[in-house]
């Protein structure tokens, strides 16, 4: 019964987590290992190269790599770059940056796209600031925001799996839609005074040995954290997986195919609601023109952490590192202080077009 | 099948409508405990559309479905197979990008405190591969393995709901003689405990091997249940055809009669060495024109590999083809089709029909893109087109309207043969063409084939059905281990001496007319070619 099996030889080794290690698949299927068992170098060489080629864990493994070659360029080039504060000033800035990733990583899994992200942080910024304005305790405000950029993910998720409209019409409307409603709230920057949201926006949580972070990157880690477990480990999330390696079949699979594709949308949009939340807490105002653009950084770190675009394969925390990729590129710029700020996207797109290649490449090497 | 008293489904005077096609007209269907029920009938009798009625996929128009006894209707796959109904489907339908566990138990995962539990998963799944004698690792990615070992990871997908009743749409049609056995033994301890096993086959020699009972249906109308022992295997084809089947005798005779005329067959193409690393070794291919060349050899063996070589489809990396004398690269199949070479994949439904497509569109694709997009084809001559072809192919529902989606398997097949025709091919490379349709347009496209050669088309046919290969063929390739084994001149081959060539490469000593055919290949490895009697390629037979 074993002569069916086309694939190649597999070593066994027993696999634990998602069985990255034991995955021996080599693209071709002439590499049986001889009767001595092959040497355990070439078969390392054989597995590395199976893991680099996986059109699952490639990709990140090659962002994890990049990450680290950027960062340690940066520590050779600049003095005090090499600092734990640097790195941690990264989650800082970025901390909205990756709530929006992780959300539209679940809507990318499932094929989809979100469009929406950047205009619904302006908008929940503007609600904040108006509300506040007013004398809303925050304990109110919040809640509500994240209420309201929900039930706006549902409409659109209804509208996509209704009417079966492309994603990206769906939330292209609803991007107008919000930026027009930040409008509508006010044409000028509010500010916030809210002693809750200053104290928010100034406070600084030590870490010991001259480090810190703040309030916004425990929130951030707290959305990572409960992403992964959401993906990894409920039916929710491996259905979201399902829905992105074939819809049809999953759903003659008998899996809750439109529940969770409707979800996903729902989960964008509280993801942006809070990630508008942590950026007033960054900028303390609210302006209808914040966030232009940002939707593209978020899909362009979720591109970068190895989620393929038309679904199936990636991971939050490869998300996580696209942005920190993309924050450390920056940081570069920043500290290289002769270059304009907009050089970094610049590196953003010419990595992005780098890292689709690749990812054809690599997931074409395996055929 | 002891007392016929308390069936465990009973569907009433089903009815299905589809845009222009009338699917399901009143059809009554019954399944029981610890049998195994067939359901037979040619392509667009209804089959499919039953099954999905049964599994909640299609909404009935009208009738009744009861389970046990209670009416059910069924909103989705999801709730029929919670109620106990599960479906092995023709076309594998399965996550590529998830592990085989996960494919496995997805949507019924083993959980602890809400979560999925992996390990739990991955020991369910390892146990229920090891029941099946299946050595796979629940770990590794699904779309890793080959369609075969998917079909199998899909029944034990089924078998792990605790199933009252299996539905097994085709399951044996990408399976070679030693899976099916296992599959069997399968069905039988499952039948055992007292599952109502629905299988569904157009071999008629697994149907009469496995089945207790039939159930035949015809343009969306039942025809009769019958018990498998009380049914002649010519009278069940009269009831599925609704006519004399004369059809496939017809054949036998010209298969004798039609023999090409060698002396001024020019080679069409000429394949020398060409080959493809992982795909196939090496090989020699001449095909003349007006001739059928069959390609025979097991799953996985190369045939196909080869055909897409030649189909332009995959580049060879070795080798030439030479295309009229003139050697030639094939790097896209644009290109091969600029050369009047055809190729209709095995893979019909991601490779060949455009679902949302209507007929007519379909049928003139291939014709478009050859002439190129800016000189579109005059409505009129489409509508031409499309008419002959439905015409002469016998495409139901006769609609160039209608959406390829919405036809049955064997009619895709014959909107897709269509297609290719309409570019009036010089080479035309059929790739399991007949798998998964049934007899009557078997039939049909096995007389095409016939009627296209005599009128000087090459054919390469490539059929897992070796008595098909063989009732077609003027020459037969053997394949094995992605290696040419044999060329043989098709005068007196029969299906075991292809066996045994299949299976070892050996022709049986006594066979000494075929062994003298036997062209040894240059490619074939010397064990194999040992016991043959190596000839020269006889130049002034055909190249």
């Amino acid at each position: 019964m074993t002569n069916l099996l086309d694939a190649p030889e597999r070593p066994k080794r027993p696999s634990r987590g998602g069985g990255a290690a034991d995955r021996g698949i080599g693209p071709g299927s002439g590499n049986r290992p001889d009767a001595a068992g092959g040497s355990r170098v070439a078969r390392i060489g054989s597995g590395i190269r199976s893991l680099l080629t996986s059109p699952k864990y490639g990709p990140v493994i090659v962002t994890a790599v990049l990450f680290v070659a950027v960062f340690v360029i940066g520590g050779v080039r600049y003095r005090g770059f090499f600092s734990g504060q640097v790195f941690l000033n990264l989650l800082v800035d970025n901390s909205y940056l990756i709530v929006l990733a992780v959300g539209m990583t679940f809507v990318i899994l499932t094929g989809g796209i979100d469009l929406s992200v950047g205009a619904v942080v302006a908008l929940s910024g503007m609600i904040a600031a108006s509300l506040l304005q007013t004398g809303w305790s925050p304990a109110v405000v919040i809640p509500l925001i994240l209420v309201l950029t929900s039930v706006l993910g549902l409409l659109v998720g209804l509208m996509i799996h209704v009417f079966k409209v492309q994603p990206f019409i769906a939330t292209l409307a609803a991007m107008f839609l919000a930026r027009g409603l930040c409008y509508v709230i006010s044409q000028n920057s509010i500010s916030i005074t809210d002693p809750t949201f200053v104290q928010l926006a100034i406070a600084r949580i030590p870490l010991g040995g001259n480090l810190s972070i703040t309030p916004s990157v425990i929130i951030a880690v707290a959305v990572v954290a409960v992403a992964v477990w959401v993906l990894h480990a409920t039916r929710f999330g491996r259905t979201v997986y399902a829905i992105g390696g074939g819809e049809q079949s999953g759903l003659l699979m008998g899996l809750p195919v439109a529940r969770t594709k409707v979800l996903v949308y729902v989960i964008s949009g509280f993801c942006s609601g809070l990630a508008g939340v942590l950026f007033t807490f960054y900028t303390l105002s609210g302006y209808p023109l914040t966030a232009v653009g940002t939707e593209l950084d978020a899909i362009a770190a979720v591109v970068i952490g190895g989620t393929l675009l038309t679904g199936g394969y990636g991971f939050v925390l490869g998300s996580v590192l696209g942005v920190l990729v993309l924050g450390v590129i920056q940081t570069i710029i920043t500290f290289e202080g002769t270059l304009s700020s907009w050089w970094t996207k610049i590196f953003i797109g010419a990595l992005l077009l780098v890292f689709i290649i690749l990812q054809k490449v690599l997931t074409a090497r395996r055929r | 099948m002891t007392d016929p008293a308390a069936p465990v489904v009973e569907m009433r005077g089903i009815s299905i409508e589809f845009p222009g096609v009338k699917a399901l007209d009143g059809v009554d269907f019954r399944m029981f405990p610890g049998e195994v029920h067939s359901l037979m009938g040619e392509n667009g009798a209804g089959k499919s559309t039953l099954i999905k009625a049964l599994t909640g996929v299609y909404g009935i128009d009208g009738g009744t479905i009861s389970l046990e006894g209670t009416h059910v209707a069924f909103g989705g796959p999801a709730q029929a197979q919670a109620a106990g109904i599960s479906t092995v489907y023709q076309e594998v339908n399965l996550l590529p990008n998830l592990s085989v566990a996960e494919n496995i138990m997805l949507g019924r995962e083993p959980r602890r405190f809400g979560a999925i539990d992996w390990r739990a998963m991955r020991r369910r799944s390892a146990a229920l591969l090891q029941g099946l004698n299946l050595d796979i690792d629940p770990g590794s990615l699904l779309g890793d393995h080959s369609l075969a070992v998917q079909q199998l990871i899909a029944i034990a997908r089924a078998i792990d709901v605790n199933a009252k009743v299996l539905i097994l749409d085709e399951p044996t049609s990408s399976l070679d003689s030693d899976e099916v056995a296992e599959l069997f033994r399968v069905i039988r301890s499952l039948k055992e405990q007292g599952v109502a096993i629905l299988f569904v086959s157009h071999f008629l020699d697994q149907v009469y091997e496995i089945c207790d009972r039939l159930t035949v249906l015809r343009n969306g109308k039942l025809v009769g249940e019958y018990l498998v022992e009380e049914l002649l295997r010519i009278d069940l084809v009269q009831k599925m055809i609704g006519k004399e089947l004369t059809a496939l005798d017809d054949l036998e005779q010209r298969a004798r009669s039609v023999v090409v005329d060698e002396s001024d067959a020019a080679t069409f193409v000429h394949a020398s060495k060409l080959g493809r690393r992982g795909g196939i070794q090496p090989a020699d291919l001449p095909i003349a024109a007006g001739e059928v060349v069959g390609l025979a050899g097991l799953l996985g063996s190369g045939r196909t590999e080869f055909a897409r070589l030649l189909g332009g489809i995959d580049r060879a990396d070795t080798g030439e083809l030479a295309i009229l004398g003139r050697v030639t690269r094939l790097r896209t199949p644009r290109q091969a089709i600029s050369h009047r070479i055809a190729f209709s994949s095995e893979n019909r439904r991601d490779e060949g029909i455009v679902g949302d497509l209507t007929v007519r569109d379909n049928i003139v694709l291939a014709l478009q893109a050859d002439r190129g997009w800016f000189r579109p084809i005059p409505k009129k001559r489409q509508d031409e087109l499309t008419q002959s072809y439905i015409q002469a192919l016998n495409i139901r529902p006769a609609n160039p309207d209608a959406l390829v989606r919405n036809l049955s398997g064997g009619n895709q097949q014959k909107v897709l043969l269509a297609r290719w025709l309409a570019i009036a091919p010089r080479l035309l490379i059929l790739d399991e063409p007949t798998r998964g349709i049934d007899i009557g347009a078997k039939a049909e496209i096995q007389k095409l084939v016939f009627t296209l050669a005599e009128n000087g088309m090459s054919v390469l046919f490539i059929s897992a059905e070796l008595e098909e290969v063989l009732r077609l063929s003027h020459r037969v390739v053997v394949l094995r281990d992605r290696r040419v084994v044999a060329d043989l001149e098709n005068d007196g081959l029969t299906v075991d001496a292809l066996l045994a060539l299949i299976a070892d490469g050996s022709v049986e000593a006594d066979d000494t007319l075929l062994a003298a055919s036997v062209v040894a290949s240059d490619a074939a490895p010397p064990a194999a070619s040992a016991p043959l009697a190596p000839t020269d390629h006889a130049p002034g037979g055909r190249a």
